[in-house]
């Protein structure tokens, strides 16, 4: 597999993202800078966390209007997989490439912990490695991290099965004490209608080794790795 | 005298006084006299500022310089002592460690965010100038006791402006601590320190050398913010200090992530021969201090430098501390690939002039020389003074306080409980949750251990860190003090498994003109010195902070110690939490401990009062051998340092982070209160798998090192009996309750 990290001016988990695919997952990755208007050959564009343009104005609003947003709306319009983390969910909502949008925190404070997330939908290329109800132990550390959406889109997220991952205590429970944040109904990562594009708010990447604490977050790139595999298996028959 | 001949001497005096513009600048009569000698004239009014912000305390170390030369500062390891922008330490396999302390005190009193904000970028900066790859923020601070809403502001302020800083420029804080004393109500202390680390071939200095190589700047451009902050830094605070907010420095962590990154692809292409961040002084320094160092001299334009309103007068433009400005030395044939490397980061440079080799710094300014100084005087030539140095009266009585003719406590268990809620032991978990400390996916030992552990994905090796200080004990001892901070620092380490290599000093203190003050520096610097000889860690670099007083009331004597240990692999570094079942407690190092000025006597009593017990050097050096060796062979399953709240708190936390309780059966004598919250050092609580227990004691006994069995691992309480007597008796949850609910 070939994965592409997008790096935006004040991007600074693209090193962990690119370690990550070359050092944990052993894949072919490059970094794709934000003024290049078209994509090459890749399975899984990664937006990685940071302070895009020191997020100054909302965050991630001014990285959404970069050139390479414009090649990630075609490569997601093609059904390419798209994951935004922490920041990079916030230049995916900005972008309009996701639903909803992240608040400051409810406690107006940055918060860097460990949470468990529970998967909500693990029918995505991004969940199929994973079974809902699954809990995953990964890190949270941003400032505006509290997601919102009006009700009635709320109502449509759960129709069509686009909430993927919600903040859970450790036995599952969605509790206020385990929603670090504020976000509505423990609502953590979304999906778009089509499921190829992913935002979450916890950091994968950073949990993805036993000696950072967890290895839970790995399961996002197995499930990637596994859809592409069957896509062959298919594409083979 | 008639009266008004008398009014006229005083108008004329009065007169002669407005002239001496130096006094205002914070110069004294025989500065200014030997700035006269030294430049074979009187300096125009440009120069003077120039001088006045070189020679202030802060960056002339005028009252320090000699005490500091008493700190060992060589070493098999050592790269690059102190004098540069930050000391550098050789790590193994072809790459270096860099890092530095310093202090951004004054600021953050009158502006908490503001100031700790570019504390945290200005002391990034030093680093990567030298050409490394930060991976780490830590930091030590002080505040007045929360109760009070005006340290709680401060704390609030301080807090938030570390986290705004250094998690957007995306460097993880790994490591700090907090203490509240009633001295730094008005004067919080914030010292902040940065590691880096890199190739050791990509080493970069801050020397302008080659004679016609350009001198280039790049980064934010030039405002009124941080005129002589300096001068600021080096004047004891006042009720009227908060008018001194536009002194200073506002921080842009977005424009200092790219700087970063520009920097070190410029370094790593080897566009540049010298590189120097605009810190404390800003032109001035940056220009004299390159020019000083590699023995040249400067032709600059100041209409090149970028403002960012127009109208500054070139003193403003020479002292301005805007943030986030870097000088590079450039060999013009080198410009236009640095020229890409910029423009890629939407960053611009500006040729300001070029090296000469006549050592005088020239500034013109529309066409007109407006300064001509040598170099050499501007950044070195300020005196350096031996100030008059007096016991303070307090420090003999000490030696008669008895902090055992003191009621005696009677319910322990509630002692222990008070002791974990008290604010300087509590968890800061709520504060540290406010500082990335994961981002570059490196920290494997974050926060709220003994030291934190960043591993290097280029060696496999790992690097262990710590800031430690403790004001209390300084004050009630300097020397010993000083000797216990060190120790302390090098000891976290050393329970994380990591071999101490070097440590970097921020030494706070009040007024160095006033005799006990001074007396308090010397001696604490004596007594680190002294540490660090015997305990063989070199002091690569530092920042001294003097003026720390409100009200003609300094603040305790408070040398904080920055640490850095090296583990030859991640995987063999030690925590200090409980983790096995069943393994066995055990006391390692000597008993002896006392209640001078511990947590205990602070908490029970209110009293910062006695001595702090007395440390045997060479044990401390034999123990902490001993623990590393004990660590690397796998021998111990948890170490942790005894230190604030003695061996009770020490047990508690460890049960605490491993999440499991702990049985003790240990013969106490009367003197129980003692024996639980006495503080001493070289000491730590070991656990360990009970059929090794002889193979250890063996290492111990040849070491010369006391080992007690204390207990062992297990339930969900920490128990502690003597002889048949339960002395205490506590559920975690009841502990856990007491230590993480106070923030």
């Amino acid at each position: 597999m070939k994965f592409g990290v997008v790096v935006f001016p004040g991007s600074n988990c693209d090193l962990d993202a690119y370690h990550l695919v070359r050092d944990v997952l052993y894949e072919q990755v490059e970094y794709i800078r934000y003024d290049v208007h078209s994509l090459g050959n890749y399975d899984l564009i990664i937006l990685p966390g940071g302070f895009t343009y020191g997020d100054y104005l909302r965050s991630g609003a001014i990285a959404a209007r970069t050139p390479v947003i414009g090649a990630v709306k075609d490569f997601a319009g093609r059904g390419g997989l798209v994951l935004g983390i922490c920041n990079g969910f916030q230049v995916l909502t900005e972008a309009g490439l996701l639903p909803g949008a992240l608040y400051r925190n409810d406690n107006l404070q940055f918060r860097c912990r460990q949470v468990y997330v529970r998967v909500e939908n693990a029918g995505l290329p991004f969940t199929r490695a994973s079974s809902r109800g699954d809990l995953l132990k990964m890190p949270v550390a941003h400032g505006d991290g509290n997601y919102y959406a009006p009700p009635d889109l709320l109502r449509e997220l759960e129709e069509k099965k686009q909430v993927v991952f919600r903040y859970a205590d450790q036995s599952g429970e969605l509790t206020a004490r385990a929603n670090p944040n504020g976000s509505v109904d423990n609502i953590c990562g979304v999906s778009n209608r089509t499921g190829n594009v992913l935002g979450l708010m916890p950091h994968p990447e950073r949990a993805a080794q036993k000696a950072l604490g967890s290895a839970d977050g790995l399961v996002i790139f197995e499930s990637v790795a596994e859809y592409f595999k069957s896509r062959e298996v298919q594409g083979g028959a | 005298m008639p009266e008004q001949e008398h009014d006229c001497k005083h108008r004329h005096e009065q007169q002669h006084d407005r002239d001496k513009i130096w006094r205002k600048l914070g110069l004294t009569d025989r500065e200014y006299s030997m700035i006269v000698g030294q430049l074979g004239r009187e300096p125009n009014a440009v120069e003077l500022n120039m001088y006045s912000v070189m020679w202030s305390e802060h960056c002339g170390y005028k009252h320090s310089k000699s005490s500091l030369k008493l700190f060992p500062t060589g070493g098999p390891r050592v790269v690059q002592g102190p004098g540069e922008n930050a000391g550098v330490l050789d790590i193994g396999d072809g790459y270096a460690a860099v890092f530095k302390i310093e202090s951004h005190n004054h600021p953050s009193a009158v502006e908490p965010y503001q100031g700790a904000a570019t504390g945290v970028g200005g002391i990034l900066r030093d680093i990567f100038t030298m050409g490394a790859q930060p991976i780490a923020f830590l930091n030590s601070l002080r505040f007045g006791p929360l109760e009070d809403d005006h340290s709680r502001y401060l704390f609030d302020g301080v807090v938030s402006g570390i986290g705004g800083y250094g998690n957007c420029v995306g460097i993880p804080t790994v490591a700090g601590e907090i203490y509240f004393e009633p001295c730094y109500r008005g004067n919080p202390l914030v010292n902040v320190m940065c590691v880096g680390v890199m190739p050791l071939e990509r080493m970069v200095l801050g020397k302008a050398c080659g004679i016609d190589n350009l001198v280039v700047l790049a980064g934010a451009r030039t405002g009124r913010d941080g005129i002589h902050g300096v001068t600021f830094a080096s004047e004891v605070l006042s009720d009227q200090s908060e008018e001194d907010r536009p002194a200073v420095q506002v921080g842009d962590p977005f424009l200092g992530k790219l700087l970063i990154d520009a920097t070190l692809e410029a370094v790593d292409n080897k566009l540049v021969a010298g590189v120097q961040d605009f810190g404390g002084a800003g032109l001035t320094c940056a220009l004299t201090e390159t020019a000083s160092r590699a023995g040249t001299g400067l032709e600059i334009e100041l209409e090149q430098v970028p403002l960012r309103e127009e109208g500054l007068q070139p003193f403003e433009i020479l002292t301005s501390e805007s943030q986030e400005r870097m000088l590079f030395i450039v060999d013009p044939k080198n410009l236009d690939a640095l020229e890409e490397v910029f423009r890629r980061r939407e960053l611009q440079l500006s040729v300001l002039g070029r090296v000469t080799g006549d050592g005088i710094v020239v500034v013109r300014h529309q066409g007109e020389i407006v300064a001509a100084v040598p170099a050499e005087s501007v950044a070195g030539g300020c005196p350096a003074y031996e100030p008059q140095s007096k016991e303070p009266a307090y420090y003999r009585e000490q030696d008669s306080f008895d902090p055992l003719a003191l009621p005696a406590a009677a319910d322990f268990g509630r002692s222990l409980l008070e002791l974990l809620a008290s604010a300087d032991i509590a968890s800061k978990e709520a504060v540290w949750q406010r500082y990335d400390y994961m981002v570059r996916t490196c920290t494997v030992q974050g926060p709220g251990g003994d030291a934190a552990v960043v591993r290097l994905r280029e060696s496999g090796r790992a690097l262990a860190m710590t800031v430690d200080g403790n004001g209390r004990h300084t004050y009630l001892d300097p020397y010993l003090g000083g000797m216990l901070a060190v120790a302390e620092a090098t000891r976290n380490l050393s329970c994380t498994g990591a071999e101490p290599i070097g440590i970097t000093d921020c030494l706070n203190f009040g007024n160095p003109e006033k005799p006990e003050v001074f007396w308090q520096f010397r001696e604490a610097v004596k007594g680190m010195a002294e540490a660090c000889r015997v305990l063989e860690v070199p002091v690569v670099g530092g920042n001294v902070s003097f003026y720390n007083e409100v009200g003609g009331e300094a603040i305790f004597p408070t040398p904080v110690v920055g640490a850095l240990g090296l583990l030859d692999s991640a995987d063999q570094q030690c925590t200090v939490g409980f983790c096995r079942e069943g393994d066995l407690i055990c006391l390692l190092g000597p008993v002896k401990v006392a209640f001078g000025g511990s947590q205990f006597l602070k908490n029970t009593y209110g009293k910062v009062a006695g001595k702090p017990a007395d440390i045997d050097l060479t044990m401390e050096k034999n123990m902490q051998s001993l623990l590393r060796r004990l660590i690397k062979a796998g021998l111990v399953s948890s170490a942790h340092d005894l230190s604030d709240g003695g061996l009770a708190v020490a047990l508690a936390e460890s049960c605490l982070s491993g999440k499991i309780g702990a049985v003790l059966d240990m013969p106490l004598s009367d003197h129980t209160a003692l024996e639980l919250f006495g503080e001493g050092p070289s000491r730590a609580l070991i656990a360990l798998d009970g059929t090794i227990i002889d193979r250890v004691l063996n290492l111990a006994e040849s070491a010369g090192v006391s080992l007690i069995q204390l207990g062992r691992v297990g339930g969900d309480m920490l128990l502690i009996r003597s002889g048949g007597d339960t002395i205490v008796n506590l559920e975690l949850d009841e502990i856990k309750k007491a230590y993480e609910e106070v923030f």
